[in-house]
């Protein structure tokens, strides 16, 4: 082991080794490691995001045939750090009547509900937070906490367009929870195990995204949605409640807000190449840990895309589509998903890799064939509401003239 | 004094100070914060246990289920902001009642139990969550009263969909 290959443990045995040439108790020494650990993760974590929110708008900005930051830097990679610097200068207002202690705790639960995540993401076979046994309960149960920080934003502000923000927002999350905890499962129910880590080494002979597609296209769409971006932003959809939760917001709690957003996106990246592209896995990785960095971090960027483009090409659903999506077709397709996987799992023993592939592959095909089917036909049965009035004459775009019956 | 104790010590008066917030504060909103608070506590006194499960699912179910529920409904039932009422009404006396009356039992079934004085395991167990598991649906051991607790929750999702349907007819 030298220090290119597994940097991190040698650091911990020099911090350790000090620590006790000092004469400090074991207690003591593991406590001041845990500390100095979560408190370099998580700043390691926060510095990211700077790069990714210029990541995000110059890519959204190509999307939508612009050139995005392009002042300040190469490229205009600096855009963020004179963004940070001015925001930090900014004035915190606090208007009256707000509630003053949730007011102000909201924004910080927002980024710690994000951040908690990264102490169980493993980045390589020994770099992780912690292999906690319960990893992906502890993912679900950390997320309330954002949630937790969304709601208090809205009710605190005391403002009509915050207060519809936060309903949006309870709406939104605690129903997209379900069907992403039932797809959290098929990893567990593959692996045997809760933990994130065991899940990645379990993921050696196939990844899990081959063997359940649909779970792991029903966990993308439901974690964007609980992250509140586009097409799920209605919780601060700016034309219609401003800016919703977070309005009554300024100076470095907005940012918290805007930070806690970004991070959330790529937190998810990873998560989806944790549970579904096998983590770290890849040539190599199991010997040089520091690779398994690069590997998870390559997968992620490219899930970060998909959801980059996603936010870049669709339009905003309606709160009835929103809910409807969610309790009519996602729920119960994860659950039926969940228990017929649990059946072929169950069926076809391990040992039989390719047998088993295609039994599930033919699984999660005749799924969204039954789906598409069901869609097909009750979507002409749904009501279509009308907004406008009775027709009124509109001009007409074709020019008159082409309408003779010589039509010249 | 090691630093887990410190961390004990402290964690517990957290908890317990914010408890008793909990059926002081002035303001319904804010009970319910406090009260979030006080089971986070319980979360970490859990986690100082090497009890991981216990810690999770106390998160899970407690602060992201019940408190949010709760916060919740105080959103969309009370005047929002000036939810400022007296503290105690006439049956104070009872709640007293039955909080000593609970404390009493807890206190004299953990005094006679023979773990009290006993430390905590030696450590982190993998297997105590598949043990836990199969415990559960064990018919020896535990699964009537998770399969009882599992029919009561069915009934009270029957209930709530009851109490929230639209009765066709106009009967109300």
């Amino acid at each position: 082991m030298s220090f290119w290959t597994d940097p991190i443990a040698i650091i911990e045995n020099l911090i350790s080794g000090w620590l006790a040439g000092l004469g400090m108790g074991e207690g003591w020494i593991t406590f001041i490691l845990a500390f100095l650990g979560a408190a370099v993760y998580a700043l390691v974590v926060m510095l990211f995001v700077v790069l990714l929110i210029w990541v995000e708008r110059k890519i959204l900005g190509r999307f939508q045939d612009r050139l995005g930051p392009n002042r300040i830097g190469p490229w205009g990679i600096f855009q963020t750090i004179a963004d940070m610097l001015k925001i930090f200068t900014k004035e915190y207002i606090t208007p009256n009547g707000v509630d003053k202690v949730p007011y102000n705790l909201a924004p910080m639960l927002a980024v710690a509900g994000v951040l908690a995540v990264w102490a169980v993401i493993p980045l390589g076979a020994t770099i992780f937070g912690a292999n906690l046994n319960v990893g992906v309960l502890y993912v679900v149960a950390i997320g309330a906490l954002g949630e937790l920080g969304i709601i208090l934003a809205g009710w605190s502000s005391r403002n009509k367009y915050a207060t519809l923000g936060g309903f949006r927002a309870v709406a939104l999350l605690v129903s997209y929870e379900v069907p992403l905890v039932v797809t959290l499962l098929i990893p567990v129910l593959f692996s045997g195990s809760m933990g994130m880590n065991d899940i990645v080494f379990a993921q050696k002979s196939m990844w899990y995204i081959v063997l359940a597609p649909v779970a792991a296209l029903i966990f993308l769409i439901t974690s964007i949605a609980e992250n509140g971006r586009a097409p799920f932003d209605l919780t601060e959809a700016d034309s219609e409640i401003v800016a919703g939760f977070n309005v009554e917001y300024s100076g470095l709690k907005f940012g918290m807000y805007y930070v806690a957003d970004f991070m959330h996106t790529f937190t998810i990246a990873f998560l989806f190449a944790t549970l579904w592209l096998g983590g770290w896995l890849g040539p190599w990785a199991e010997k040089y840990p520091m690779l398994g960095i690069f590997y998870t971090t390559f997968k992620a960027w490219f899930i970060y895309f998909t959801i980059l483009w996603l936010r870049g090409s669709l339009p905003r659903f309606r709160i009835d589509q929103m809910i409807n999506l969610n309790w009519k077709v996602l729920t119960p397709l994860a659950l039926v998903m969940l228990m017929l996987t649990a059946v072929v799992n169950h069926l076809i023993p391990a040992g039989m890799l390719v047998v088993r592939i295609l039994a599930l592959l033919a699984l999660n095909g005749a799924l969204l064939f039954v789906t598409g089917k069901l869609l097909d036909r009750f979507a002409g049965q749904t009501k279509r509401v009308v907004v406008a009035l009775e027709p009124r004459p509109v001009a007409r775009p074709e020019p008159v003239a082409t309408e003779s019956g010589t039509g010249v | 004094m090691t630093a887990l104790q410190i961390i004990f010590l402290f964690v517990a008066a957290v908890t317990l100070a914010s408890a008793v917030m909990v059926v002081s504060a002035r303001r319904m909103m804010h009970a319910a914060l406090w009260l979030v608070l006080s089971l986070a506590g319980v979360a970490v006194i859990f986690a100082l246990l090497d009890a991981g499960f216990f810690t999770v699912v106390q998160v899970l179910v407690y602060i992201g289920a019940i408190a949010i529920l709760i916060i919740f409904a105080i959103m969309l039932t009370r005047k929002a902001m000036e939810d400022v009422g007296p503290q105690l009404n006439r049956g104070w006396w009872l709640a007293a009642l039955a909080a000593v009356g609970v404390f009493a039992g807890l206190a004299v079934v953990l005094v006679s139990w023979p773990g009290v004085n006993a430390s905590a395991g030696a450590g982190p167990d993998a297997n105590l969550i598949v043990t836990f598991g199969k415990d559960l649906v064990d018919p020896h051991k535990f699964v009537m009263p998770f399969e009882v607790a599992s029919v009561m929750l069915l009934a009270a999702l029957i209930g709530a969909i009851y109490v929230s349907v639209e009765h066709k007819g106009g009967q109300k």
